[in-house]
């Protein structure tokens, strides 16, 4: 009496593990598609978003603080002329901006403010205000660490979102509005 | 002969890589400081090139963090308070020892349990192979 014989069946156990390596790795396959390991997400949420003080692009003797931002929300988005996913968000930001019903500040990031200037000349400013970070300290302090990045701020100082990489009319739809239509809910 | 000649050059590369970290003129106090720098540094991933340690990477974004670890450890900053406000800004993902939390406990301890569960799988085989003994030397071949 050999040994399938006496545990009929027992020839399938390969067979039934290689299905279930197969299934590990469809979830592999799957979760990687759908995940980008680049967007992580930001330990940030809900907590104030940190002191800042730099200069305007228009006019580097002027700053711009956090306590001059308070008491209406504002969306931040990082951006630079350096930076190639930029210029496919840009077009996208032209098309918002007085749609969001909040002021867009760009922030400049690392970046040569004369480079900027240019850039925002060529392809058109869609910044209610833009700030600059030539030494790209302060951006630490938020977490940056790729432009395009876009951040919500409530009128208490608080960052309430974060998007990492350009922002898409999907995402505005399906994330941003909805979180700024919650802060206009709130009354702040 | 030639074997061992190709197993002492992939040592030597080995070896090479592992000295490759990018270099900055960051004017240490005295080499322990250096190597307490290094270390750090080689635990931290670098969130651009995310395959990359803090140590190792030469994007602008390490070389700007590890100016900042610098000047965190000229102020006498501690590894644990240095750790904690990179932490802070750019989540638990920029450590590459991940500490131990619910979110982690797949990654500690699922690797164990399944490597354990293979070794349970064995010797559960195994037992039950050597218990028919006469029968299974009589036969040709395994099929599996």
């Amino acid at each position: 009496m050999n040994e399938v014989a006496r545990r009929p069946g027992g020839r399938f156990v390969p067979l039934a593990i290689f299905a279930a390596l197969v299934v590990f790795f469809v979830i592999g396959l799957v979760w990687n598609q759908t995940h980008d390991a680049r967007f992580v997400p930001s330990p940030l949420i809900d907590k104030p978003a940190p002191a800042f003080r730099l200069p305007r692009l228009e006019n580097p003797t002027q700053f711009v603080t956090k306590a001059d931002m308070l008491g209406k929300p504002y969306l931040i988005n990082v951006f630079a002329s350096w930076c190639f996913a930029c210029g496919d968000e840009h077009p996208v930001l032209m098309a918002y901006r007085d749609k969001f019903g909040i002021p867009l500040i760009g922030y400049d990031y690392k970046d040569a403010p004369q480079d900027a200037r240019a850039w925002l000349q060529r392809h058109g400013d869609p910044y209610h205000e833009v700030i600059t970070d030539q030494s790209g300290d302060t951006a630490i302090n938020f977490g940056v660490y790729g432009a395009p990045e876009t951040y919500l701020i409530d009128a208490k100082g608080i960052i309430r979102y974060k998007h990492i990489g350009p922002l898409t009319p999907e995402v505005i739809a399906k994330d941003l509005e909805p979180k700024i239509h919650a802060l206009a809910q709130e009354g702040t | 002969m030639k074997r061992l000649l190709a197993l002492a050059l992939l040592a030597f590369a080995l070896t090479l890589s592992v000295n490759a970290f990018a270099i900055d003129p960051l004017p240490f106090q005295n080499t322990a400081q250096r190597d307490r720098f290094q270390h750090l540094t080689r635990e931290l991933r670098c969130m651009v090139c995310q395959d990359e340690s803090l140590l190792a990477s030469n994007a602008d974004f390490a070389k700007q963090l590890r100016r900042q670890i610098f000047d965190m450890m000229q102020q006498g900053k501690s590894d644990r308070e240095i750790k904690d406000w990179l932490v802070a800004r750019y989540s638990t993902f920029i450590l590459y020892d991940p500490p131990l939390a619910p979110a982690t406990l797949a990654l500690w301890f699922g690797t164990p349990a399944i490597a354990l569960a293979g070794v349970i799988v064995v010797i559960v085989l195994l037992r039950r192979r050597t218990r028919p003994a006469s029968t299974i030397a009589e036969e040709p071949g395994d099929d599996w």
